[in-house]
């Protein structure tokens, strides 16, 4: 048997580590490739909108389809600002407004929600008080019911107290259903800090609020950041809750309004040709805010899903 | 600096029926390095938290240099505390976590970092300032938590068990650490762990805590050679004391066939107590295995070694000697030149001199 010298025996153990590292690549490419199909099969719609925004409205019911413009204009994104949406009879207000009404209810919907799911989650998670594991368990079954079967007797409520069809009942319909989720996920986060760091922080000359704004507000500001996405997407995204408490006969700054997701669907409307050329431009602008957000926060966004899972 | 007493001072928690701490009575002088022992459960972590105003007093006061400070929050005690888990702030650097009790006070800042420079180079911790809590190392982090009591000056300094995170060798030289720094500043420290081997090492006084109860508050010395009743004996010392209830014949203890005369005061005690029955305490150092050739008149046992355990600088060896319903278990210091094997019969003289002999009913030392 031939004996290997010093070199011979780090050149096996180099020459292992490579075979290693090639297994594992190799072992990856199926992965890979099965992750860029399904990427692709989701992307797609996404890509679709985007090039039909950008063609002429005679390119876009072309045959075969176009994946790629032949020509590219603006003028789909200049019609959806300038030409208001097609309701039934009701002069329907400008895409401008539309998405003006989103943003202040998905705004308000956040800052609200995030103001008092902090406190009691903080609540929850820090203090011992009668009825605590009750509330806890409402919080879970709160969130196993549908979001669409609160519908009706959210509207009935809300009629009965006078606000239905307004910005304010549309903002409480969503408050509602997020504030189970948003509680309960930022009390894993603060329940995940550790009590000795409030303690120290009391001994260090804070109080109770000033330890709570130095030391625990900062370390489950990714949880806040982690939950403000879920309660923002919600009040975005949304069509049923807002065409049915608001729909188009609600009011704003004595205007009309109606939400962005109400008014492109305004746009689809058997007594006329619809638009496509608009719609997809309209629709392009309104994904804008949300994927800029996860752009940004993205970062955040993962730390915040596992960083309350693990206690420190 | 301050002194720190414990007046009656009383804990029992909510749906509770016994006290976690117990009518303590316990004085603090102004400069004393005071460690609170005992194992789990003992109150000791309950007893420090009540002076940081962490816990509620159920009863009775706590005062911080002959102020009543009982009802008072925390942050108006002016006392600093070093957690066992180190409790830095994450989010902060190592500089802001040492500033941040200064910043609270309202310090300003051209002598907030004068401080904080000055506590950063009595613990070395310069060149790690602009680190954050997870760079660190379990030994520095333990100094930066040192760093942030130290830049406030307290009154007291309180700390919670803050070596238990440390490994063995970093424990050994880090406590070597606190106890210069101690007699350095001179504050007057409470120091909590579970470890009796800290306690006697680095207390001017130590209390012994059992159930919330005060056991024996006193110098290590007089902890060691003079328990006041069995639980103090049996966890001061390592190995532990052995200690066995035996028969009593008005003089000695029987162990077997053989009288252990026990000393003048104590026999005398128990004779006055009308006792049947003694719990006789013998320290390993007191039993010493004797080779066949030595008559020196000690009293001697007969025993059978079970386990022999040889730790280097030390050898303890496991016996049993002949005994009434069951052999009794002893351990022994051993010559580590000159181990027994297992299974041998040796022969154990003892140093009834240094004989500790308590009441089986109460556990209370008879005696002196």
């Amino acid at each position: 048997m031939t004996t290997l010298g010093p070199m011979g025996a780090e050149g096996v153990a180099a020459a292992a580590r490579v075979t290693s590292v090639r297994r594992r690549r190799r072992g990856s490419v199926p992965a890979t490739v099965a992750l860029l199909v399904i990427a692709a099969i989701w992307l797609f719609p996404i890509y679709y909108m985007l090039i039909d925004a950008f063609k002429p409205n005679n390119d876009l019911l072309h045959y075969p389809p176009q994946l790629w413009p032949a020509q590219w204009t603006l003028a789909n994104f200049q019609e959806a600002f300038t030409v208001n949406g097609a309701g039934p009879t009701v002069p329907q207000p400008s895409f401008l407004t539309s998405l003006f009404v989103s943003v202040v209810v998905a705004l308000v919907v956040v800052a609200f929600s995030m103001a008092v799911s902090l406190f009691a989650s903080l609540a929850v998670a820090r203090f011992n008080f009668r009825g605590r594991g009750t509330m806890l368990v409402a919080l879970l079954v709160a969130q196993m019911v549908p979001f669409a079967s609160l519908l009706i007797p959210i509207f009935i409520e809300l009629n009965k107290v006078g606000l239905i069809f307004t910005v304010p009942a549309l903002i409480i319909a969503y408050v509602a259903p997020v504030l189970p989720f948003t509680i309960w996920t930022l009390r894993g986060f603060v329940a995940s800090v550790p009590v000795d760091i409030e303690e120290a922080a009391l001994t260090d000359g804070c109080s109770r609020l000033s330890a709570f704004w130095r030391v625990i507000f900062p370390l489950i500001a990714p949880g806040l950041v982690a939950t403000s996405i879920f309660a923002f997407i919600l009040a975005w995204n949304d069509y049923v809750y807002a065409y049915t408490i608001l729909g188009n006969s609600g009011t704003i700054f004595g205007g009309q309004a109606e939400t962005a997701s109400v008014w492109l669907f305004g746009l689809i409307n058997p007594s006329r040709v619809t638009p496509w050329g608009e719609l997809f431009a309209a629709s392009l602008i309104f994904t804008l805010p949300v994927m800029i957000f996860f752009l940004i926060i993205q970062r955040r966004l993962a730390a915040g899903l596992t960083a309350g899972a693990v206690k420190a | 600096m301050a002194n720190v007493e414990y007046r009656q001072a009383t804990c029992t928690y909510p749906g509770m029926s016994a006290p976690a701490v117990d009518s303590l009575d316990l004085v603090v002088e102004d400069g004393e390095f005071m460690v609170l022992v005992g194992p789990s459960g003992s109150g000791k972590s309950t007893a420090l938290r009540m002076l940081a105003g962490l816990e509620m007093v159920s009863s009775g006061e706590i005062l911080i240099g002959d102020r009543v400070v009982t009802g008072a929050p925390p942050k108006a005690r002016d006392i600093a505390m070093v957690f066992q888990s180190y409790a830095l702030y994450p989010h902060l650097s190592v500089r802001d976590n040492l500033a941040f009790p200064l910043k609270q006070k309202g310090v300003s800042e051209p002598e907030r970092g004068q401080r904080v420079l000055e506590a950063a180079r009595l613990l070395e911790l310069e060149p790690l300032l602009n680190r954050r809590p997870r760079q660190l190392s379990g030994g520095q982090r333990q100094r930066v938590a040192m760093g942030r009591a130290i830049v406030r000056q307290p009154q007291a300094f309180l700390m919670d068990e803050p070596l238990s995170n440390l490994d063995a060798k970093l424990r050994v030289q880090t406590r070597a650490e606190i106890a210069a720094l101690q007699r350095r500043l001179g504050v007057t420290t409470v120091y909590v762990t579970h470890d009796q081997v800290e306690a006697m090492t680095l207390g001017h006084r130590v209390a012994v805590l059992r159930d919330g109860l005060l056991q024996q508050c006193d110098i290590p010395r007089r902890l060691y050679e003079h328990p006041c009743n069995v639980f103090v004996a049996g966890f001061v010392g390592s190995p532990a004391m052995n200690l066995d209830r035996l028969p009593f014949d008005g003089t000695a203890a029987r162990v077997g066939d053989v009288a252990v005369p026990l000393p003048g005061p104590a026999a005398s005690a128990a004779r006055q107590a009308g006792l049947s029955e003694v719990i006789l305490g013998l320290r390993p150092d007191a039993l010493s295995p004797v080779t066949a050739g030595d008559s020196n008149g000690a009293t001697r046992l007969s025993c059978q070694v079970h386990l022999v355990e040889d730790t280097g600088s030390d050898a303890w060896v496991h016996l049993d000697a002949p005994a009434q319903p069951a052999p009794l278990r002893l351990v022994a210091r051993a010559d580590a030149r000159h181990l027994p094997l297992v299974g041998d019969r040796i022969s154990v003289a003892v140093r009834v001199a240094e004989a500790h002999v308590f009441d089986p009913a109460s556990g209370v030392r008879l005696g002196d």
